[in-house]
C-alpha cells in the first residue's frame, strides 16, 4: 500500500468518523451511502472484472432480509403465527435476544444467499454475455413474485421487524457503524483480492473466457466463487437494511429490481468499471446528486433517473476511472514502451 | 393445487378447451413482439430490453384514442402501427445509433434505461391504475363453460394477417431483401450500395410497429397498467433465447406454447405463478441444451 493510499484511507476513515458527528440528522442517509457502495462493489466483481454482467444481484439483498427476519423472529416465536398476525403480536425481546438474534441473522443471511448462488450459478453460469444479464433479470423479478405468494413468510403485505431497543439516536448510529464496517470490509478484501490469483483469473475470463478454460483455469469455479462472495455480502447488507427500515416487502423493499437493482449498475458505470475505486466514486457522486434533486423533481424522478442511464451509456460509457486512466495514464502505471511503440508502428506500416 | 388438477383432468376436462383458446390468444401477443425482437437482434444485434414497454405503450396509445376520439381499438390500429413506426425510428436515431457498434451489455443498458423512462412517462400520464378498454363486442358462450369473446378472435384473426404481410414484406420487397443481406452481412451489404444505416432505422422502426399492433391487442383482451412492460420483455426474451435465434417459425411456435404453459400454470399453481412460468421454461431450456453440449464436449478429465 502506497503512503498516498494510506492518506486517503485514512481521510475516508476520518470523513466517516467525523460525519454522523457533524451531521446527525443525515446519519440514515449516510448509511445508505455505504450500502450503495458495498452494492456497487459486489457488483463489480462480476460486471466489471469478470464480464459477466449481472442484472439480478439485488435477488440475494432480498433472500438474505427475508432469511435474516425469519431467523430473528423464529429464535422466540413461530414465523407462520407473527406474520399472521398482520403486527398484532409485538416482539419483546431483552437487548441480549435481540442482539444474539439480529447478528446470527445476518451470518445466516449472508450464508443462505452464498449457497443459493452456488446453487444458481451451476444454471445461470451457462450463459453468457446478454443472456446472462436477461436471465438473472429474471432470477431477480421472478424471486420477487414467487416471494409475495408465501404466506408463510407475509406473503405481498409484509413482515415488521423486531423492534430495536435504544432510542432512535443510538440506532441510527447502530445502523451506520454496522454498514459502514461492512462496506469498509468488502473494500478491503476486493482489494486483497483483485492483487491475487483470482483477480488474474477473473479478468481473463472477461478477456476470453475459452481461451482462460483452454490455458486451465476452471472457469465455473471461479465464476462460482466470485458471485459467492458478491452473493454473501449482499445477503448481510441485505439483513442491515432491513432491519435498518423495519418493515419488509417483497416488491418495493425486498428486490426493488427498477431501484437498487438498476442503481447498483449505474453507479459501478458511472465511476468506471473494472477498477476498485470506480464503484466507490460512481455510488458517493450518484448518492450526492439523487439527495439532492430528487425532492426537487416530484414525480420525476425516475424519468430523470432514466435519462441519466441512457446519457451515461451513450456519451460516457468509461466512466470516471475509466477517463481518467484514457488521460493521465501515467499515474495508473500505464507505460508505453518506446521500442515496443517504435516495432509495432513499423508492423502497422509494413501491413 | 390438487383441486385445480382434478377439476381439470377429471370433473370437467371441457376447461382444457378454455385454457387453450386462452393460451393461444395470449401467445399471439408474445409471438408478435418476440418476432419484433428476433428481427432487431438478428438484423443489428441490439437486445432491446424496451420491447415489453413498447407493447404497453401501444396499447395506451390505442387507450388513449379510444377515450378522447372515441375510437374503436380494431380501428385504430392503422394510427398507432405509424405512430409506432414514427416512435421507434425517433428512438433509433437518438439512442440505438449510438451503441449499435460497442459491446452487447451497452445496448441492452441503454435500452433498460429507455424502459425506465418510457414507464415513468406512462406513469405520469395515464396514472398506476390497472386499464382495460371495452371493445363493445359480443361474447360467445359454449358447453356453459366456455366464454370466447369476438375481440379475441378478431384480434387473432389480424395478427395472423399482420404477420403474413411482414412475411411477404420480408421475401418480396426491396427493403425487405435489403433487411435480409444486411443480417446477413453488414460490410457486404454497404459495398453493395444498401444504405444500412436505413437499413436499421427501419427494421427497429418495424418492430417497435409490429410491439404496437400486439399492445392493442393487449389492451383489448388483457390489462394496461405502465408498469406490466418489464413482464413482456423478460417474456419475449425468452422466448427468443429458448427458441434460438435466426429461427423465426420457432420464435413464433414458441411464442404460441409460452402462452398455454402460462396459462396452464395460472390455472393450477396461480397467477402470481405466469412470469415464473416463463423464466422456468427459459432455464429448463438452457439446462437442457447444456447437458447436450457437456456431451459433446470433448475436454479430458
Amino acid at each position: 500500500m502506497s503512503r498516498n493510499t494510506l492518506i486517503l484511507y485514512i481521510i475516508i476513515l476520518a470523513a466517516s468518523i467525523l460525519g454522523p458527528i457533524l451531521l446527525p440528522a443525515y446519519t440514515q442517509q449516510m448509511a445508505i451511502l455505504w450500502v450503495m457502495i458495498l452494492m456497487a462493489s459486489t457488483w463489480d466483481i462480476l460486471g466489471g472484472q469478470m464480464g459477466y454482467n449481472s442484472l439480478g444481484n439485488i435477488t440475494f439483498f432480498g433472500v438474505g432480509m427475508y432469511l435474516s427476519a425469519i431467523i430473528q423472529i423464529s429464535m422466540f416465536y413461530d414465523v407462520g403465527e407473527y406474520t399472521s398476525a398482520f403486527g398484532a403480536i409485538k416482539p419483546e425481546f431483552t437487548d441480549s435476544q435481540y442482539f444474539t438474534g439480529f447478528f446470527l441473522g445476518i451470518i445466516g443471511a449472508g450464508l443462505g444467499s452464498m449457497i443459493l448462488s452456488l446453487l444458481l450459478g451451476f444454471i445461470v453460469f451457462g450463459l453468457r454475455g446478454p443472456y446472462f444479464a436477461i436471465g438473472t433479470l429474471g432470477v431477480a423479478i421472478t424471486a420477487g413474485q414467487i416471494t409475495g405468494t408465501i404466506d408463510y413468510i407475509g406473503g405481498g403485505s409484509g413482515i415488521s421487524m423486531p423492534f430495536f431497543p435504544g432510542d432512535i439516536y443510538f440506532r441510527s448510529i447502530f445502523f451506520y457503524i454496522l454498514c459502514f464496517l461492512l462496506a469498509a470490509s468488502v473494500h478491503l478484501i476486493l482489494r486483497w483480492l483483485y492483487s491475487t490469483q483470482f483477480g488474474l483469473a477473473i479478468n481473463a475470463i472477461r478477456d476470453d473466457e475459452d481461451k482462460a478454460e483452454a490455458m486451465g483455469i476452471p472457469t465455473l469455479r471461479y465464476k462460482q466463487f466470485g458471485w459467492a462472495i458478491a452473493a454473501f455480502f449482499m445477503g448481510c447488507i441485505g439483513a442491515v437494511f432491513g432491519n435498518m427500515v423495519g418493515f419488509i416487502e417483497p416488491i418495493e423493499v425486498a428486490f426493488p429490481t427498477p431501484t437498487f437493482g438498476i442503481f447498483m449498475v449505474a453507479m459501478a458505470l458511472l465511476g468506471g468499471k473494472g477498477t476498485l475505486w470506480g464503484p466507490v466514486i460512481g455510488a458517493v457522486l450518484f448518492h450526492l446528486v439523487k439527495e439532492t434533486t430528487w425532492t426537487y423533481l416530484l414525480g420525476w424522478q425516475y424519468v430523470a433517473l432514466g435519462l441519466i442511464i441512457i446519457l451515461n451509456i451513450v456519451f460516457f460509457q468509461q466512466g470516471i476511472m475509466g477517463w481518467l486512466q484514457t488521460k493521465f495514464p501515467e499515474k495508473f502505471g500505464i507505460f508505453i514502451d518506446d521500442k515496443t511503440h517504435e516495432e509495432s508502428r513499423v508492423a502497422m506500416d509494413d501491413k | 393445487m390438487i383441486d385445480n388438477l382434478n377439476l381439470l383432468f377429471v370433473y370437467a376436462p371441457i376447461m382444457n378447451i378454455q385454457v387453450i383458446l386462452d393460451g393461444i390468444f395470449v401467445g399471439a401477443v408474445f409471438a408478435l413482439s418476440a418476432y419484433g425482437l428476433a428481427l432487431v437482434w438478428g438484423v443489428m444485434n441490439v437486445k432491446n430490453l424496451a420491447q415489453g414497454d413498447f407493447v404497453i405503450m401501444g396499447g395506451f396509445i390505442a387507450l388513449g384514442l379510444h377515450e378522447y376520439l372515441g375510437i374503436h381499438p380494431i380501428i385504430s390500429i392503422p394510427i398507432v402501427l405509424i405512430l409506432m413506426f414514427a416512435y421507434g425510428w425517433a428512438v433509433y436515431k437518438l439512442i440505438i445509433k449510438r451503441v449499435i457498434d460497442n459491446d452487447m451489455f451497452v445496448s441492452l443498458l441503454a435500452t433498460f434505461g429507455l424502459s425506465l423512462l418510457m414507464q415513468q412517462v406512462m406513469n405520469l400520464i395515464y396514472g398506476p391504475e390497472v386499464r382495460i378498454i371495452d371493445p363493445e363486442l359480443p361474447i360467445y358462450e359454449f358447453f356453459d363453460f366456455i366464454t370466447v369473446p369476438m375481440a379475441k378472435i378478431i384480434s387473432l384473426i389480424l395478427a395472423a394477417i399482420f404477420a403474413l404481410i411482414i412475411t411477404i414484406f420480408m421475401k418480396k420487397s426491396r427493403m425487405g431483401q435489403a433487411i435480409r443481406a444486411t443480417a446477413q452481412d453488414a460490410r457486404a451489404a454497404r459495398v453493395l450500395g444498401i444504405n444500412t444505416d436505413n437499413v436499421y432505422a427501419f427494421t427497429f422502426a418495424l418492430n417497435a410497429a409490429i410491439c404496437g399492433v400486439a399492445g392493442v391487442m393487449v389492451s383489448i383482451i388483457w390489462v394496461l397498467q405502465p408498469f406490466y412492460g418489464i413482464t413482456y420483455s423478460l417474456r419475449t426474451f425468452a422466448i427468443v433465447t429458448a427458441a434460438g435465434l435466426g429461427n423465426l417459425p420457432a420464435v413464433i411456435g414458441t411464442g404460441f406454447v409460452l402462452g398455454l404453459i402460462e396459462k396452464y400454470t395460472s390455472i393450477i399453481l396461480g397467477v402470481e405463478y405466469e412470469i415464473a412460468a416463463a423464466v422456468v421454461m427459459l432455464l429448463v431450456v438452457l439446462m437442457w441444451r447444456q447437458i447436450q453440449m457437456r456431451k459433446n464436449r470433448q475436454a479430458v478429465r
